[in-house]
C-alpha cells in the first residue's frame, strides 16, 4: 500500500461541472448563450479549490469548436478564473486544437488515443507538444477500449513507448486513464471492473515512471442513477482504494463525495464488496440495500435531525468536516455565549474542529477541495465574530491613535492558508496593534513595498504547507538585501522554532527574525518587539535560537559517539586523594509528616509560575516589566492571598522522606551498603555516561564520577529525597472546578507545584546545613539558593543527568516513599500526587549538573546487562536518547 | 524529439564557462543619428503613401549603414550576442505603414547586417565568437486580451495569424544568417506561444533547429506580465519548446527586474538572459540611469548566481553594455538548477502537481 496521506494530498481534483456532459445546468447555460452565468459556475469552481477546471463543449446541437473558443476567451478576462490551469476536454481533436489556441498557460488535453492508429496519435501528440499542454492519453486502441487489466496495462505501456520515445513528451506529462466501467450492472464480466482499474494504475505508476493516473469516477456506479447516497458512497470507496493505488487526477464532483471514515459501514462495506469484488453476490446485496439509502433527499434529512442534535462544539466540528455553513453563523453565536471571550470560540471549538479536519486529510480520508471548504466556514465563523471582538476592543477604550504598533501580516507567495494568520491578526487587533493584512500569496517584494509604505513595525508571515518555509527563507534574505531592520514574526503549522533558528534567522543578521508558537503568543512577542526592553529580548531570541541551531548541528553530528571504553577513559575524576567524604549525620530515611508549609514561602522560584501562565520573564522584573507587569502582578496579588490562605488554614499536606546511604563508585554504578562496613550490598544506583566526543576540552560526565570509586577505599555516601505539597490539592481543585472558576483552580495547581519544588529546595539546604551538614555554615539566602550557589546537587532521575526514569523504582524501595510519604509511582514511573519532587543527593564539591545528551548501542548493551534488562526493554526506557535507530521486535 | 543545434552546443559550452553580454538598445541609438524622413525613405520609398519616420526596422533596409555602425559600437564596448533591428518587421505590426509585404524582407536584410558586424569581430578575436539573435517582437496584437472592454470575448488577432507573421519572420532570420531566434519583450504569452509554434514549424519545414530563447516582459510593479501571468507560470508556458534560455527585458529597471530574475533563475532549468532598461523613465520619458549605477545593478544579478545572459534595453548604450560586460568579468555564471520532473501547469499562476 502506498502512502496514502501524500497521495491524497497530492490528490488533483478536476472539477466537471463547467463540462455540458456532465453538467446539465451547464449544458442549458450554454445552449442558450447565458456566458455570465457559465462563467459564475467557473469561479465556483476555483473557488470551491479546483486546482484544474475542465470544460468540456462535446454536446451535438452545440458549435462546439465556436462554444469552446467562445468560453475561453471569457475565461481568460476573467483573473480569478484566469489563474489555475484548464484541461480542454473533447472528443473531437479540432475542438481541442482550438482550445489550445486560446491558452496563453500551459493546460491538458483529455484525451487522445490509439483508437485511429499510431499515425494519428504520433500525429496529435506531437501539436499537443508543440502547442505546449500535458495530456490525457486514454486506454483505447484500434480494437477499442481497455477493459481487462491486461488490456489496459498493454496499451498504456505502448502509449508510453511511443510518447517518450517518438514523440519526446515528458512523462510527467502524461495522464493515463485506463477507464472506469459500471459495476454492479448485473453482468458478471463487469464485476471486476473496478479491481482491474484500481490493479492497472498499481501497475502504471510502478512500471511507466513519471506518468501519472486519471479516471472519471461517475461513471462507476452507473447502475444506481437516481440514488444519489449509494452513488456518493461508491465514489467514496473507490477514490479510497483507487488512490491508494496510485491514482492521482479525478473528473469528479468534489460537492458529491462523501468522507470514507463517515460513512455507514454498513453501506461503506456493501460498497467496498462491490467495488473489490469481493463476494460473488455483493451487487445483489448492494441492490437489496440501495432501496434503504435511496428516497429523495432521505439520508440528508436523517443526517441534518440527527448532527443537529449534538452539542454546539460537536455541531462546528461536524459543520467545518462536512463544509456546511447553512447553520454556522447561529452556532457560532451560541459558541459565542458560551466562551469567556469571542477569541475562546476560535481557539477552542473552531480550532478543534480544524484539527479534526486535519486529521481526516493527512489519514487520507478527505481531500483537498473539502478542506477548502471547511476553512470557508471556519472563515464565515471568524466573520460573525469579528464584530464582538472588535466591540470588546472599544470597550477596552482603545483608540486607533494609540495603537502599540503596525504589524504587517501576509501569507508568503505560493501558500493560501491564512486561517492561523487571521487569528493573529484578530488576537494582535484585540490588543491594541494596527494590523495590515496583505491577504496570501504574497510575493516578497510586495512585502517589503508595502512595510515601507505602511512603517510597519513588524512584519508577520504565516504559511502551512512546506514549501513556504523556503519563501519565508527568501523574504529574510530579500529583508537583509534591502536594508530592513524591523523584527520579522514567523508562524504557521508548517513553521517552528527550529527552522527558524537555523534556516531563516541566519538569512537576516540585520533584523531578527522570531518564531512564535501560536496565536496567544503573538501579542507577547509583539509587545515585547516593540517595548523598551526590546534590545534585552533580542538577545535572549539570539542567545536561543544559537543553542538550538547548535543542538540542532548536535543530532545531525550524532554519529560521531565515544565508544562507552573511551567514554569511561575520559571520566570526570576528581582528586580523590586526601580528599574526606562527609559522613550524614544519620544512615537510613527520615520522615517529615506534616512540614510546615510558612517554611516553604521563602524558597518559591517565582520565575517559573509566571511561565506556567505564559508570561516569561525574571521574578520579580516581571512584576514591573512594560509587557507583562499589567498581567504579572495582578496574578502575582491573587497568587500571595491565595498562598497566605493555603499556608493559614492548611489546605495542602508537605510529606517527605529522605535517607543517607554508604555507597561506593563501582564502574558506572553506585553501590550502596546496608551499613559503614560496606560488606553487604543493599542497592545500585545505575549511572549512564555521555558519549559525545569532545576532544580533551570536557570529561564525559555520569553521576557516578561525584561518588568515591570503591578502589579508593574512601568511605563516600549518597542520599534519596522524595517530597510532596499535592496531598489536598485534588480537593481544592475540585472545590474551584463546582463553583466554576477556573481561575483559581488553575491558580492553586500552580501554587502547589511551585511549593513541592520550594520543599525540595529546602530540605537540601536542611540536608546541607544539618542532616549531611557538610555546609553547616552556609549562610546562603533562599534568593542565592534558588540561584544553585552552594555545594553539591539533588539530581532527579528521568532528567539530563540521569535520564532513565526506572532509577525512581529503586529509590522509592530504598526511601520506603510510598508507605512513608504516600507518594506513589505509576507505571511510567511518574509521581503521585503530581505536585512532587524526588532525586539523589551528591555532596562532593565538584558535583554538577549535566546532560547525558545521546548514548550508543555500547552503552545500552552494557547498561541492560547491569539493569537485568533485555536490550529492547533498555530501548524502550531510553528510547528519547538513542543515538541511532534500534531494531523493531518482529510483529 | 527535440534535436539539439550545433549552435547551442556551442552556446552552452561557453554560457558554462562565463556570463555572455547581450546588445543594447537598438531605438535609443537611433536617435542619436538625428535621421530624417527622407533617411527612412531612402530611394526606394521616396513615394511611399505613408510616413516612414519612426518605422526603425525600415532602416535596415534604407540606412544599412547605421544599422551595422550601431552593432558595431556594441560589439565594441563587449556584447557577444547582437539582437537584429527587427522588432517591429513582421506583417502584423508592419501594417501600420502599410509596409505587410516588406516584412520578410526586413527580417533577412536585418539579419544579413548582424551577421556581417559579427562576423567581422569574430575575425578580429576568434577567441570571442559573436552570435546574432533574430529578434522576433510582440507585435502591436494580443491574442488573449480583448481590446474591447465592453467585449471581454473579442480579439483583435488569432493565434494562427500570429503564426503565420512570425513564420515568415523566421525565415527571413534563417535566410540572412541568424544563430537564434529571439522572441522577446513578451507582453502576452499566447503570441509567444504562437511565435515558438511557427518557429517549430519553419525547422521542420526547413530540416534544421537553431537555439530558441524567449524573453518576457513584467509590466509594471504588480509583477505579471500584461497579460497576467507571474514568471513562474511564464515560464511554465514556455518551457516546452526546450529554449536556449528564459529571462526578462524592458519595462523595468535591474532594480525592478531583480525579484521576477530571481523566481525565473529559482525554477528554470536552463539559462537566464535578463537585458533591463537603463532604470525607470524620469519625468520627461528618459531613461538616465548611469551606465555605472545599471552596471553594479547587473553586476549583483551575477555575484548572486542569477544569470548567465545580461545586457541592455531601452535607454541603454555602447557604454552600459562596456560597463555591464566590464562588472560580469570573471564572475561564475549560474549553474541551472536540477528540476524535480513534475507536470508543471498555469494558468496565471503556477500550479505543480504533486507538490
Amino acid at each position: 500500500m502506498t502512502d496514502t496521506s501524500a497521495s491524497s494530498a497530492s490528490f488533483v481534483m478536476v472539477g466537471e461541472r463547467t463540462n455540458v456532459t456532465g453538467s446539465a445546468r451547464f449544458r442549458k447555460l450554454i445552449r442558450e448563450g447565458d456566458y455570465a452565468a457559465a462563467l459564475a459556475v467557473a469561479r465556483d469552481q476555483v473557488e470551491g479549490g479546483a486546482t484544474v477546471i475542465d470544460v468540456n463543449m462535446d454536446e451535438g446541437l452545440l458549435d462546439s469548436e465556436a462554444a469552446m473558443v467562445n468560453f475561453l476567451n471569457l475565461m481568460a478576462a476573467e483573473p480569478d478564473i484566469a489563474r489555475v490551469p484548464v484541461m480542454v476536454d473533447s472528443s473531437k481533436w479540432t475542438v481541442i486544437e482550438a482550445g489550445l489556441k486560446c491558452l496563453q498557460g500551459k493546460g491538458i488535453v483529455n484525451s487522445i488515443s490509439l483508437k485511429e492508429g499510431e499515425d494519428a496519435f504520433i500525429h496529435h501528440a506531437r501539436l499537443v507538444r508543440r502547442y505546449g499542454a500535458a495530456m490525457v492519453v486514454m486506454a483505447f486502441d484500434e480494437t477499442g477500449q481497455a477493459d481487462t487489466y491486461q488490456r489496459k496495462i498493454d496499451i498504456c505501456a505502448r502509449s508510453y513507448k511511443i510518447l517518450t520515445e517518438t514523440v519526446g513528451v515528458l512523462p510527467e506529462d502524461i495522464i493515463f486513464d485506463p477507464n472506469i466501467f459500471a459495476v454492479a450492472t448485473g453482468i458478471e464480466e463487469h464485476n471486476n471492473y473496478g479491481v482491474d482499474f484500481i490493479e492497472a494504475t498499481r501497475w502504471i505508476r510502478q512500471n511507466l515512471r513519471g506518468a501519472h493516473v486519471s479516471g472519471g469516477v461517475s461513471n462507476l456506479s452507473f447502475s444506481f442513477r437516481g440514488n444519489e447516497p449509494v452513488r456518493e458512497a461508491m465514489h467514496t470507496v473507490f477514490l479510497y482504494h483507487a488512490i491508494a493505488a496510485g491514482m492521482d487526477f479525478g473528473i469528479v464532483n468534489a460537492g458529491q463525495l462523501g468522507v470514507y471514515d463517515q460513512l455507514d459501514p454498513e453501506l461503506r462495506d456493501l460498497c467496498e464488496d462491490v467495488v473489490l469484488n469481493r463476494r460473488p453476490d455483493a451487487t445483489e446485496r448492494l441492490v437489496d440495500a440501495a432501496a434503504r439509502y435511496a428516497g429523495t433527499g432521505a439520508k440528508e434529512r436523517v443526517v441534518d435531525l440527527a448532527w443537529r442534535e449534538l452539542p454546539v462544539e460537536k455541531r462546528l466540528e461536524h459543520a467545518l468536516v462536512h463544509g456546511i455553513t447553512e447553520f454556522i453563523e447561529q452556532d457560532t453565536e451560541e459558541a459565542r455565549l458560551k466562551a469567556e471571550r469571542p477569541l475562546h470560540v476560535i481557539e477552542g471549538p473552531l480550532m478543534a474542529g480544524m484539527n479534526v479536519v486535519g486529521d481526516l486529510f493527512g489519514a487520507g480520508k478527505m481531500f483537498l477541495p473539502q478542506v477548502v471548504k471547511s476553512a470557508r466556514v471556519m472563515k464565515q465563523a471568524v466573520a460573525w465574530l469579528m464584530p464582538f471582538m472588535e466591540k470588546e476592543k472599544e470597550e477596552l477604550g482603545i483608540t486607533e491613535d494609540s495603537s502599540a504598533g503596525t504589524v504587517l501580516m501576509a501569507t508568503v507567495k505560493g501558500d493560501v492558508h491564512d486561517i492561523g494568520k487571521n487569528i493573529v491578526g484578530v488576537v494582535l487587533a484585540c490588543n491594541n496593534f494596527k494590523v495590515v493584512d496583505l491577504g496570501v500569496m504574497v510575493p516578497a517584494q510586495k512585502i517589503l513595498d508595502t512595510a515601507r509604505e505602511v512603517k510597519a513595525d513588524i512584519i508577520g508571515l504565516s504559511g502551512l504547507i512546506t514549501p513556504s518555509l523556503d519563501e519565508m527563507c527568501h523574504v529574510a534574505a530579500e529583508m537583509e538585501r534591502q536594508g530592513f531592520e524591523v523584527p520579522l514574526m514567523i508562524g504557521g503549522a508548517t513553521t517552528s522554532r527550529v527552522h527558524t533558528a537555523v534556516k531563516i534567522h541566519p538569512n537576516y543578521a540585520k533584523g531578527q527574525a522570531v518564531y512564535v508558537t501560536d496565536a496567544s503568543r503573538a501579542v507577547g512577542v509583539a509587545s515585547s518587539l516593540l517595548s523598551d526592553r526590546k534590545v534585552v529580548y533580542i538577545d535572549d531570541i539570539k542567545a536561543e535560537y544559537a543553542r538550538i541551531a547548535e543542538e540542532h548541528a548536535r543530532s545531525r553530528e550524532e554519529k560521531r559517539r565515544l565508544t562507552i571504553t573511551d567514554a569511561r577513559a575520559n571520566r570526570f575524576a576528581p582528586a580523590w586523594e586526601g580528599y574526606v567524604p562527609p559522613r550524614p549525620t544519620f544512615l537510613g530515611t527520615k520522615v517529615f509528616e506534616s512540614y510546615d508549609l510558612s517554611e516553604l514561602v521563602p524558597y518559591i522560584d517565582w520565575t517559573p509560575f509566571f511561565s506556567t501562565w505564559e508570561m516569561r520573564g525574571r521574578y520579580p522584573q516581571i512584576l514591573d516589566d512594560a509587557t507583562y507587569g499589567k498581567a504579572a502582578r495582578p496574578l502575582f496579588e491573587d497568587a500571595q492571598a491565595m498562598l497566605k490562605q493555603m499556608v493559614e488554614e492548611k489546605w495542602l499536606t508537605a510529606r517527605a522522606v529522605i535517607g543517607f546511604w554508604p555507597a561506593n563508585a563501582v564502574g558506572d554504578d553506585i553501590e550502596l551498603y546496608t551499613d559503614d562496613d560496606r560488606q553487604e550490598r543493599l542497592a545500585v544506583f545505575h549511572g549512564l555516561r555521555q558519549q559525545m566526543a569532545r576532544g580533551n576540552t570536557r570529561a564525559n560526565f555520569s553521576i557516578t564520577d561525584f561518588v568515591a570509586p570503591k578502589e579508593t577505599g574512601l568511605a563516600d555516601y549518597v542520599g534519596g529525597f522524595a517530597v510532596s505539597t499535592g496531598f489536598g490539592e485534588d480537593a481544592v481543585a475540585e472545590r474551584f472546578s463546582r463553583a466554576n472558576d477556573d481561575y483559581s483552580k488553575i491558580l492553586s495547581q500552580s501554587l502547589a507545584d511551585r511549593l513541592a519544588e520550594a520543599f525540595a529546595e529546602r530540605m537540601h539546604a536542611l540536608v546541607r546545613c544539618e542532616f549531611w551538614g557538610y555546609a553547616p555554615d552556609e549562610t546562603l539566602t533562599p534568593d542565592e539558593i534558588i540561584a544553585e550557589k552552594y555545594r553539591g546537587i539533588r539530581p532527579a532521575p528521568g532528567y539530563p543527568a540521569q535520564p532513565d526514569h526506572t532509577e525512581k523504582g529503586t529509590l522509592f524501595r530504598l526511601l520506603d516513599a510510598t508507605e512513608k510519604a504516600g507518594i506513589e509511582l505509576t507505571e511510567s514511573y511518574a509521581m503521585w500526587p503530581g505536585a512532587a519532587v524526588s532525586g539523589l543527593y551528591f555532596s562532593h564539591p565538584d558535583s554538577q549538573y549535566f546532560g547525558v545528551g545521546k548514548i550508543d548501542a555500547d552503552q545500552v548493551a552494557d547498561y541492560a546487562a547491569r539493569k537485568g534488562w533485555d536490550m529492547a526493554t533498555a530501548e524502550r526506557w531510553l528510547a528519547p536518547i538513542l543515538n541511532y535507530e534500534p531494531k523493531r521486535a518482529a510483529g | 524529439m527535440v534535436l539539439t543545434s550545433p549552435t547551442e552546443r556551442r552556446l552552452r559550452e561557453l554560457a558554462a564557462q562565463r556570463i555572455l553580454v547581450i546588445d543594447g538598445a537598438m531605438g535609443t541609438m537611433i536617435q542619436r543619428f538625428k535621421l530624417t524622413e527622407a533617411d527612412f525613405r531612402g530611394e526606394r520609398f521616396k513615394d511611399w503613401p505613408k510616413d516612414l519616420k519612426g518605422n526603425n526596422d525600415l532602416l535596415s533596409i534604407t540606412r544599412p549603414d547605421v544599422i551595422f555602425d550601431i552593432h558595431s559600437q556594441y560589439l565594441e564596448a563587449g556584447a557577444d550576442i547582437l539582437e537584429t533591428n527587427t522588432f517591429s518587421s513582421t506583417f502584423v505590426a508592419q501594417a501600420d505603414y502599410g509596409m505587410e509585404e516588406l516584412a520578410y524582407e526586413l527580417n533577412l536584410e536585418s539579419a544579413r547586417i548582424a551577421r556581417r558586424a559579427a562576423d567581422v569581430y569574430t575575425e578580429k578575436t576568434p577567441d570571442k565568437p559573436r552570435f546574432v539573435a533574430g529578434a522576433l517582437g510582440p507585435t502591436n496584437r494580443t491574442a488573449s486580451i480583448s481590446p474591447d472592454v465592453n467585449n471581454p470575448g473579442f480579439r483583435a488577432i488569432t493565434f494562427d495569424e500570429l503564426r503565420r507573421a512570425y513564420a515568415e519572420a523566421v525565415r527571413g532570420q534563417i535566410d540572412g544568417g541568424a544563430d537564434i531566434i529571439m522572441i522577446e519583450t513578451v507582453f502576452d504569452t499566447l503570441n509567444a506561444k504562437a511565435a515558438l509554434f511557427a518557429t517549430e514549424e519553419v525547422f521542420e519545414e526547413r530540416g534544421l533547429r537553431l537555439p530558441i530563447s524567449v524573453s518576457g516582459t513584467i509590466t509594471d510593479l504588480s509583477g505579471r506580465t500584461l497579460s497576467g501571468q507571474t514568471a513562474e507560470a511564464f515560464w511554465y508556458s514556455v518551457r516546452h519548446a526546450g529554449l536556449l534560455s528564459i529571462g526578462l527585458n524592458c519595462a523595468l529597471g535591474a532594480r525592478e527586474m531583480r525579484a521576477h530574475i530571481a523566481d525565473l533563475s529559482r525554477v528554470s532549468d536552463t539559462l537566464i538572459c535578463a537585458y533591463p532598461n537603463a532604470g525607470l523613465p524620469n519625468e520627461f520619458g528618459e531613461y538616465d540611469e548611469s551606465p555605472e549605477a545599471m552596471a553594479a545593478l547587473v553586476g549583483e544579478f551575477a555575484t548572486s548566481g542569477l544569470v548567465n545572459i545580461v545586457g541592455g534595453c531601452c535607454g541603454t548604450t555602447p557604454p552600459h553594455i562596456k560597463a555591464i560586460a566590464e562588472a560580469v568579468k570573471g564572475l561564475p555564471p549560474r549553474v541551472p538548477p536540477k528540476i524535480d520532473p513534475r507536470m508543471r501547469l498555469s494558468g496565471l499562476e503556477p500550479t505543480v502537481i504533486g507538490a
